[in-house]
């Protein structure tokens, strides 16, 4: 038997059952959370930190991931508020900066309104959210990747850094790799942030008359290259 | 006295006790023979102690105890002759045969090893008489000096093991609960939850196969106080563990231990042998149908690993990655199965509250906690050692009334509590009590008990700077804001190092160390950024001058200082000139030398040795 049970989802009361996460329930009721590490089918890693919601009565509430955070009767939960736009900014602001060249965090950057980017970029290709990692183990049965090291050196890599045995090479873990898929060339010079999708008239939008920004892929830039 | 064998009930842990006492030995001496003093090669000493009562035919009357840390470690090796409980400093191989001859012999006092007290200018005969000792209150500590670690008799003849038998026989779990909550003990790793509380909410989970685990994954820098109890008492460890399985209902305890701590390692696998070989551990405990084991698991010495959820991963063979909590240990640790992870001076503590009772034991300590903590005091401080002082002490007494003040007679500048994770207090903080939630709302914490106290040779900004980069290589990796948060405050710290920060750097810092404060999800990343966010507090200005003037007050920022030799003392010995690694040193014998400035790495070697002192950083 199902049990529901309600809480409060950014002023709403909203119901839920149990094994439920704060994401998921976001999800159904039509709140987009911004997420990186997640994704249906896989199990929540809580790595990217930018599902982040704040939990419990303002002044006491504290930030959690909500991909990881079960729905529990009578908590408080927001969604957007300042407290978490804040720092999924300043995250977002990080992840442009260590990886310019993902066109995925470019648009989700875009999209919060990220404007500038303070850190020296470093052209990483690889922000360790481990959905190959949990797509490897989980889906395809290989467990041919995991992570070495800790701190600043970890990163993905097969044991030993020898070609794996265990590796069918189905090429699963490249497909679901958020970051990936370069940045769109856009009108204007690469720079580290994109930020082309982030005013009402973004430069291609004079261009193209029937095209509208935030798409993803943003058409207008596709439009552009081809 | 009769070989030690299987003690079956109460009883005759009794009888063996009482035995013991009747056979107690006044006379022996105490070596140090923990790592402080073994860096003085105490170990020689004590082997020397060995022969030289051998010879002389007294090895039998007098025994040699190789102890463990004795607290005082400035003053190491450390020699104490009981039962005059004489205290000697300093000691070398050739003072053995001395202190036999005229102390143990004679009776008589080596006048020259004794402590010198510089306050009063006198020399102090007995341990407990020095300063260092008499303000503190060792009730962890102060068995150490009397007790071979190796010895389970040594443990039995101190009350060892009573506390277990009292338990086991007289009181029913929810009694010794009820006892440990109202001694007010709280955690001594770090965050001071209430243990009494987090083995209620263990007994309460209706579940075969409990654990219950001890964290000694002690890894700060500069920390050693869970080493120290280990090394010097592992029994009142491993009795704390039994209560605190019979009070959550778990028969297997886990002591987890990184392998930098050799030592330790040794003496637990040791005491533990020895536990089961005399009945403490196994089934049936003292005949009182309580059974209990524990084994020993060794983690390779990441510093996340002292997490208590990253500790569980580590202990079950996965890497040591915190989990995302809830759920919470006492529902779903080890294996799944209900886990309490307790510190090892927690876990010390209980034998006490159950022996001496609640009310006794939180006569020591604060409003909110009871009892002692040790604390390893340590940097530019006089006596450097393990200090145990009751909860609530303020910093000021735990500085200077106890460590004598600064070393070399400077000022304090700041004292940093809690280790890697903690914040400094500058010196008009130092009024306030060590207390866990008065250390918290200071912008530090209590920690596990690291103090670092510092003068005005040092550099704020290097300091900060040598935690995070100790942090960036501690962190697991997993969550991104921690990861990438700490790599660029340091960067910025670095940037602000070599004088090429801007103001804006100083906005970008704090809002990142909030960031990074608020968004990861355990312990370490929670505080990570609390060294940089405490001296941005308290230390504004040295920032701003590293900024603003391209210059470092402290003169240690290698980047903002120059070094210079003084033409006018400068004799002319040219001995900098060949010791510098960099061959920037110029200039013709008996004449003055200069520094080639595009050449000097400024790493101070000159400086220390220019015997005429010409040779300054600024």
């Amino acid at each position: 038997m199902v049990i529901l049970f309600g809480f409060t989802l950014n002023g709403f009361e909203v119901l839920a059952w149990e094994n439920m996460s704060i994401l998921e329930v976001a999800g159904f009721y039509g709140i987009e959370i911004p997420t990186l590490c997640f994704m249906e089918g896989l199990s929540p890693y809580g790595g990217c930190r930018l599902c982040l919601v704040e939990v419990g009565p303002v002044g006491k509430s504290r930030l959690v991931t909500s991909c990881t955070y079960p729905a529990r009767e009578g908590i408080e939960v927001r969604t957007h508020s300042q407290k978490v736009l804040q720092q999924r900014r300043m995250l977002l602001e990080l992840y442009v900066a260590a990886c310019p060249s993902s066109k995925w965090l470019q648009d989700l950057a875009s999209k919060h309104h990220v404007t500038e980017v303070r850190f020296k970029p470093k052209g990483e290709e690889c922000i360790l959210c481990g959905r190959c990692v949990r797509m490897c183990r989980e889906q395809m049965m290989g467990e041919a990747i995991g992570y070495v090291d800790r701190g600043t050196q970890r990163r993905i890599t097969t044991p030993f850094d020898k070609k794996s045995e265990d590796c069918r090479l189905c090429g699963g873990c490249m497909y679901v790799c958020p970051v990936c898929q370069l940045r769109c060339q856009g009108p204007k010079e690469k720079s580290t942030l994109c930020s082309s999708c982030l005013n009402l008239y973004p430069p291609c939008a004079e261009k193209f008359e029937e095209v509208m920004c935030y798409m993803d892929p943003c058409a207008a830039c596709e439009l552009e290259k081809g | 006295m009769n070989a030690l064998g299987l003690l079956r009930d109460v009883k005759e842990l009794k009888r063996l006790k009482s035995e013991l006492k009747k056979e107690k030995r006044e006379k022996f001496v105490s070596v140090c023979g923990d790592t402080g003093c073994s860096v003085w090669d105490s170990k020689k000493v004590d082997e020397v102690f060995r022969r030289v009562l051998e010879e002389k035919g007294l090895s039998e009357e007098i025994p040699v105890k190789s102890t463990g840390c004795l607290g005082f470690c400035e003053c190491g090796p450390v020699v104490i002759v009981f039962p005059e409980e004489i205290f000697y400093q300093k000691v070398n191989e050739e003072d053995v045969e001395e202190i036999v001859e005229e102390t143990v012999v004679k009776g008589k006092v080596v006048e020259r090893l004794l402590y010198h007290d510089p306050r009063e200018d006198k020399k102090i005969v007995k341990a407990s008489d020095i300063p260092f000792y008499k303000k503190q209150v060792r009730n962890l500590l102060g068995d150490n000096w009397l007790i071979d670690p190796g010895s389970i008799v040594d443990y039995f003849s101190r009350e060892g093991y009573a506390a277990a038998a009292k338990a086991f026989t007289e009181m029913s779990p929810e009694e010794v609960i009820n006892e440990i909550k109202e001694a007010r003990l709280r955690g001594r790793g770090g965050a001071g939850f209430p243990t009494g509380v987090k083995w209620e909410e263990c007994f309460t989970k209706n579940v075969e196969n409990k654990y219950i685990i001890c964290n000694a994954d002690e890894g700060d820098p500069g920390a050693f106080m869970d080493r120290s109890i280990l090394e010097g008492n592992p029994h009142s460890v491993l009795e704390g563990m039994m209560i605190g399985g019979y009070a959550t209902g778990s028969n297997h305890g886990i002591v987890y231990i990184r392998e930098e701590y050799p030592t330790a390692l040794e003496k637990v696998k040791n005491a533990i042998l020895k536990a089961r070989e005399t009945g403490m551990l196994g089934e049936n405990i003292l005949n009182s149908g309580f059974d209990f084991d524990i084994t020993v698991s060794v983690g390779a010495g990441a510093f996340v690993c002292g997490e208590t959820s990253a500790l569980v991963n580590s202990i079950e063979g996965k890497v040591g990655e915190p989990r995302q909590k809830p759920p919470h240990l006492a529902e779903k640790g080890l294996y799944g199965k209900p886990t309490v992870v307790n510190n090892v001076e927690t876990l010390a503590n209980v034998p006490r509250i159950i022996r001496w009772g609640a009310e006794e034991f939180a006569r020591a300590g604060s409003k909110n906690s009871g009892g002692t903590k040790i604390f390893s005091l340590v940097g530019k401080i006089r006596n450097t050692g393990l200090v145990e002082v009751p909860l609530g002490l303020p910093l000021r007494e735990i500085i200077y009334e106890i460590g004598g003040g600064i070393k070399g007679g400077g000022h304090l500048k700041a004292v940093q509590t809690g280790g890697p994770s903690g914040g400094c207090l500058p010196g008009y903080m130092l009024d306030i009590p060590t207390d866990f939630e008065e250390l918290d709302a200071a912008g530090s914490m209590m920690g596990s008990g690291g103090m670092i106290v510092m003068d005005y040779g040092t550099c704020m900004v290097e300091f900060s700077r040598y935690f995070l980069s100790f942090l960036s290589g501690e962190s697991c990796g997993k969550c991104f804001s921690c990861r990438e948060g700490i790599y660029r405050m340091l960067e910025i710290v670095e940037e602000v190092a070599a004088g090429t920060a801007t103001l804006s750097h100083l906005d970008l810092l704090e809002e990142l160390g909030e960031m990074v404060k608020n968004t990861t999800m355990c312990g370490l990343g929670k505080t990570s950024a609390n060294p940089v966010l405490s001296t941005l507090k308290f230390f504004k200005g040295e920032y701003l001058a590293h900024i603003m003037e391209n210059r470092c007050p402290a003169g240690v920022c290698r980047a903002l200082v120059t070094v210079f030799i003084n033409q006018e003392l400068c004799s002319g010995c040219g001995v900098c000139r060949k010791k510098c690694p960099e061959e920037a040193i110029t200039g013709e014998k008996k004449e003055p030398h200069y520094i080639e400035k595009a050449l000097c790495s400024k790493c101070g070697i000159c400086i220390e040795s220019c015997p005429e002192e010409a040779i300054t950083r600024a």
